[in-house]
């Protein structure tokens, strides 16, 4: 058995298992440690019942900016959007990732053609390439960001790409690249929890605690 | 907060100045070494740090939209007016101290320890320029509420005494004296005695028993006493049996603004102790914003309990009497446009009450391209407008809303908080404008129905 199988037999197995649990403990310590603070209770008196009703709007209505802010922040918005329906196209459509997440859940779903898949991920990459241009040039993205947001950037551009090049054979043996990949990704699990990845849970929670403070004033939110 | 400063005496009724040469200035209050300043602004900053803040704090994914519906940024292009920017040192003392992976991040030194230095640079990334509008709230995709976070820094930044030199002294005057423009109680009686002389109206004071508790903001004692005549006309034609209190009147919180707490509670306390004195069903807050926020929205939960009253403010009580029927008002032929104050509207979410009352008055309502909760500030929110040297970024964002009044082509410009009102009037006096804010209030009350009998 050459290395390189080691490799991959390593990445399917012992690396796979440590990202997910560290994923899973990461983001369960991380939340807890904040929820767990104190909340106290707000005793003005409401304008409005059942406010948490609100919050759980705001969870949807943020997803897209109101008309007075559009002229100043759509365009980037939207390349934001086609970044994340890229990346969410490639990780649930694609059918190995299908295979692999049933393994793991036990969920299952009929995957896209893999034209769709290579469509999505090549969209996902140009864009990120776009947006981390956008980061490095604007005055205000350059001064708010941190190792966080290039180290994070990096972690999600390298497991598109490797995915690709494995796919298509391209730069080395199948099973290194497939290797790189999957370790790649696996690093990108493991760091989630720690990083500004974790908007991908902290996003309700942040935008469900708003709507409900601001709804129960009856104010729009 | 100890001792005068006598470095840069007070003088609020002298010409502005507003020069920073020879350099930026920051002020510091009390005499500390620099470690127990650091210790104090920190401790100041986490008291009252529960879930919500430390969700906010962890869920920024510098995205850098705040700065684009920002007044400041929008104004300057500088990107150190980005809103999640001015939190940065708490944020990184956060991250540091108590944040999920604090020993983490202290371990590795991912995030520096904060210092002085950096604290009173922030000064004026989180007093001059952040009238805690809220406007970046709406946008945040994450929904992070950074107005809020700006409150709990001015926290930390008050109990380092690290605030601006004008906020400060307001503050301190109105803890000493009651109000932070000199109306005191003596003053108020003063005042509503030659009021009620001049205009041959009853104003009532320190009645002792009433359904309402009226309240004032100093702003209108000493800059519009006319409101204080509106007031009393409206009150008396509906009929309502209300009173000033001289205990308990001044409902502008400069405590709040500063980031003082213990003078925010004492403040609110007096309001609410008067209220319950009188047996009021119903505290009236004047036309101002961050009265609102402070008694409404923050005044029970600094009682620790619910408060046995409601809380109105006046142009929600007009709106209610106009649904009544207790109030008939006269058309106002004219086009108008509405400032939404931020306080009042935005974060405090009473939106529709003044509109009801502008509906009343049968005016053309000319609604900003952007209103409601997603107004701009008239730049004099949050303490801003008290400090003098913040006046030229003022008058920068002061811009946006002068370009949105004319935009509307409104022939009238009305408003709800006389410290939007004073805002308007400095800048209309600084650009020479045409348009000067009126009170809604004053609107009504000169549009009273006569008096068949």
């Amino acid at each position: 058995m050459s290395t390189e199988t080691d490799l991959l037999d390593f990445a399917r197995g012992p690396a796979l298992e440590a990202a997910l649990i560290i994923l899973v403990f990461g983001i369960f310590w991380r939340l807890v440690g904040v929820l767990a603070l104190r909340r106290p209770r707000d005793l003005s008196e409401p304008r409005v019942r059942h406010a948490w009703l609100g919050g759980v709007r705001t969870i949807f209505t943020r997803m897209w900016p109101r008309r007075e802010f559009r002229p100043r922040i759509l365009h980037w918005e939207m390349v934001s959007y086609v970044f994340h329906i890229g990346l969410a196209v490639v990780i649930l459509g694609l059918v190995p990732h299908i295979l692999l997440i049933r393994d793991i859940t036990g969920l299952s779903w009929p995957g896209l053609p893999t034209g769709v898949i290579t469509f999505a991920a090549g969209v996902a990459l140009i864009s990120l390439l776009a947006l981390l241009a956008h980061r490095a040039t604007h005055p205000v993205l350059r001064r708010i960001s941190n190792f966080d947001d290039y180290f994070s950037w990096l972690l999600v551009f390298t497991p598109l790409l490797t995915g690709l090049m494995a796919y298509y054979h391209l730069g080395g043996r199948y099973e290194d690249l497939l290797a790189m990949h999957m370790l790649s990704a696996e690093l990108l699990l493991a760091w989630l929890p720690f990083s500004k990845l974790a908007h991908t849970v902290l996003f309700l929670f942040s935008r469900g605690v708003t709507g409900t403070i601001y709804s129960r004033r009856g104010a729009q939110i | 907060m100890t001792g005068t400063d006598t470095q840069f005496p007070l003088e609020l009724n002298q010409p502005r100045l507003s020069i920073q040469k020879p350099e930026p200035r920051y002020d510091k209050q009390g005499e500390m070494a620099d470690t127990e300043r650091l210790d104090r602004a920190m401790r100041g900053f986490v008291k009252d740090f529960g879930a919500t803040a430390a969700l906010y704090m962890e869920s920024c994914v510098h995205c850098g939209q705040c700065a684009e519906v920002c007044q400041y940024y929008v104004q300057t292009g500088d990107p150190k007016y980005t809103p999640i920017w001015k939190l940065e040192p708490f944020k990184q003392a956060y991250k540091r101290e108590t944040g999920p992976f604090a020993p983490f991040f202290r371990l590795f030194n991912l995030k520096r320890r904060v210092t002085v230095r950096e604290l009173e640079e922030w000064q004026e990334l989180i007093y001059d320029s952040c009238t805690q509008c809220g406007r970046c709230t709406m946008v945040c995709p994450m929904g992070i509420d950074i107005a809020s976070l700006v409150g709990l820094a001015r926290h930390g930044m008050a109990a380092a005494g690290l605030v601006p030199h004008e906020l400060w002294a307001t503050v301190e005057r109105a803890k000493r004296e009651g109000s932070p423009l000199g109306a005191t109680p003596a003053v108020l009686k003063d005042r509503i005695a030659w009021l009620e002389d001049e205009h041959s109206v009853e104003i009532p004071l320190d009645r002792s028993q009433a359904d309402v508790l009226m309240t004032i903001s100093s702003i209108e004692v000493m800059k519009y006493p006319q409101s204080i005549v509106a007031l009393a006309r409206i009150m008396k034609r509906m009929g309502a049996s209300w009173t000033f209190r001289s205990d308990g009147y001044e409902a502008t919180n400069f405590s709040m603004f500063a980031g003082d707490q213990q003078g925010q509670r004492e403040a609110s306390l007096k309001l609410i102790e008067a209220a319950i004195a009188v047996g009021a069903s119903v505290l009236i807050l004047p036309e101002c914003g961050h009265a609102y926020q402070a008694l409404r929205w923050q005044g029970a939960n600094l009682y620790g309990k619910p408060l046995p009253f409601r809380v109105l403010q006046i142009a929600e009580y007009l709106a209610e009497g106009i649904r009544q029927g207790k109030l008939q008002l006269q058309p106002v032929q004219s086009s108008v446009t509405f400032h939404d104050p931020c306080q009042i509207v935005r974060r405090g979410g009473a939106t529709e009450a003044p509109r009801e009352v502008l509906r009343a008055l049968g005016v053309e309502l000319r609604e900003m391209d952007a209103h409601g909760a997603y107004n701009w500030c008239c730049g004099g929110g949050g303490g801003v407008v008290t400090i003098h040297r913040a006046d030229p970024l003022r008058y920068k964002t002061y811009q946006i809303k002068m370009q949105q009044v004319e935009d509307t082509g409104a022939e009238m410009l009305v408003s709800t908080c006389s410290n939007c009102r004073q805002t308007f009037d400095d800048g209309q006096a600084h650009f020479h404008w045409d348009k000067t804010a009126q009170s809604l209030l004053e609107l009504v009350a000169d549009h009273l129905v006569t008096e068949q009998e």
